[in-house]
């Protein structure tokens, strides 16, 4: 699973991020953000994309984990 | 062209999407001390756009400040849009903006030229309106701001509040929802050059020209949507007002491709906090899809009035907005004061 770490960036990088990694076309893949802008936003994109997204949160950082 | 400043790279957040949530600015300000004056006709008490004070039976002024980081790379553009946003809560008052003041902060590596070139457009969206710069300041730091300090006049029975919607009226929106997304989207390089170019050309238009229209007719109270975006400037319209405002949303004017990018999550963190302050007092009725309702909690820089006017005078006044502002909507209604401030429906 590729995992994208967005921690300390601000939107729109993490969609950003998010978007050029699924370029690849993998089944599943795991962004770790730390703020809520950037959890809604790479949710958001995820779902346009057609993912599944199942969100943890632990000590105000967010991870993301995305599947078809 | 290697060594040209892009000013938005030197920019945290983009705008009025800068803008401090509504929520802080209500804490940050509790129990300081303040003088009563009858004269004071508009304070902070009720989130107005601008404050105003009664000089004479005949004359009061209007005194507000707006200004941002940089928006737009072009030097110029930005100084427009800086202007013409601050410039635009003296109109949201009902008032006419007489003088200004530049507020500035610029890095010290910044060229002369580029500096120039954003206090010409300041200059330039001032002398349009009809006012006059008279001064400023400008400090170095490392993010460029620009805006202005605006004085303005407006006769003491002819203020427009954002308190005064009457159950009945219709409410008007005069420019179209989006930009706070769509800046966020070209950040990531999505946005075609002839639609950011339209952005940039509304976000330099001045209210002015849909005030002059609106002085014609009885406005009952009026806003700029700006930071707090659509909902979160009804929300302080209909709280002020004692009553509930009713938006339809397939009637709200945005652009079309904001939500294309909403759906994707090109959202700025200005609207998750405008979110955050109104949801609470919005309620949706029916099914909304998300993307629109992130386009209502968009922060907007230098965007339309917000209106409330007697439903028997809409007709004619949104025909007469639309020569002036094309996308003018009627976007809903006002009521008595229901279970909660806001229907989006």
């Amino acid at each position: 699973m590729q995992i994208i770490d967005a921690r300390g960036l601000s939107c729109p990088e993490p969609v950003i991020l998010t978007r050029q990694a699924m370029a690849s076309g993998a089944a599943s893949y795991q962004v770790i953000v730390d703020n809520n802008t950037s959890k809604e936003n790479v949710t958001r994109y995820a779902h346009h994309q057609g993912y599944e997204v199942t969100i943890s949160e632990q000590d105000e950082e967010y991870t993301l984990l995305i599947s078809k | 062209m290697e060594n040209q400043v892009k000013l938005t790279k030197l920019a945290s957040c983009a705008g009025c999407g800068a803008k401090v949530g509504a929520g802080t600015l209500c804490q940050l300000l509790e129990g300081f001390a303040t003088h009563t004056d009858p004269k004071l006709l508009v304070g902070y008490d009720k989130s107005d756009d601008a404050s105003v004070y009664a000089v004479s039976e005949e004359l009061a002024i209007v005194q507000t400040t707006d200004f941002f980081p940089p928006i737009v790379d072009d030097p110029f553009m930005y100084g427009q849009i800086a202007a013409t946003n601050a410039l635009s809560d003296v109109y949201a008052m009902g008032g006419e903006p007489k003088l200004a003041l530049n507020i500035m902060c610029i890095p010290e590596k910044m060229d002369q030229h580029t500096v120039q070139e954003i206090l010409r457009g300041g200059y330039a969206k001032a002398y349009e309106a009809g006012a006059i710069i008279t001064g400023g300041h400008t400090i170095h730091g490392a993010e460029p701001i620009y805006g202005l300090a605006v004085t303005g006049f407006v006769h003491p029975q002819r203020v427009w509040r954002n308190s005064g919607a009457r159950p009945g009226d219709v409410l008007i929106l005069t420019k179209p929802l989006g930009v706070g997304i769509l800046t966020t989207a070209a950040k990531a390089a999505l946005v075609e050059q002839a639609l950011l170019d339209k952005l940039y050309a509304q976000m330099s238009t001045l209210n002015k020209y849909a005030h002059d229209v609106l002085m014609r007719f009885s406005v009952h109270a009026c806003t700029d949507v700006t930071g707090f975006a659509l909902l979160g400037h009804a929300l302080e319209m209909a709280q002020g007002s004692d009553a509930t405002i009713h938006l339809q949303a397939s009637a709200i004017p945005y652009h079309a491709e904001a939500y294309e990018m909403a759906s994707m999550g090109f959202i700025p963190a200005g609207a998750y906090r405008n979110r955050e302050f109104a949801e609470a007092h919005v309620k949706v009725a029916g099914d909304i899809p998300l993307p629109l309702q992130d386009i209502c909690y968009d922060p907007q820089t230098s965007g339309g009035l917000l209106c409330a006017i007697p439903a028997a005078e809409a007709a004619t006044c949104l025909a007469e907005l639309q020569q002036v502002a094309s996308a003018s909507a009627i976007v809903g209604y006002v009521s008595e004061q229901l279970d909660t401030a806001i229907y989006l429906e």
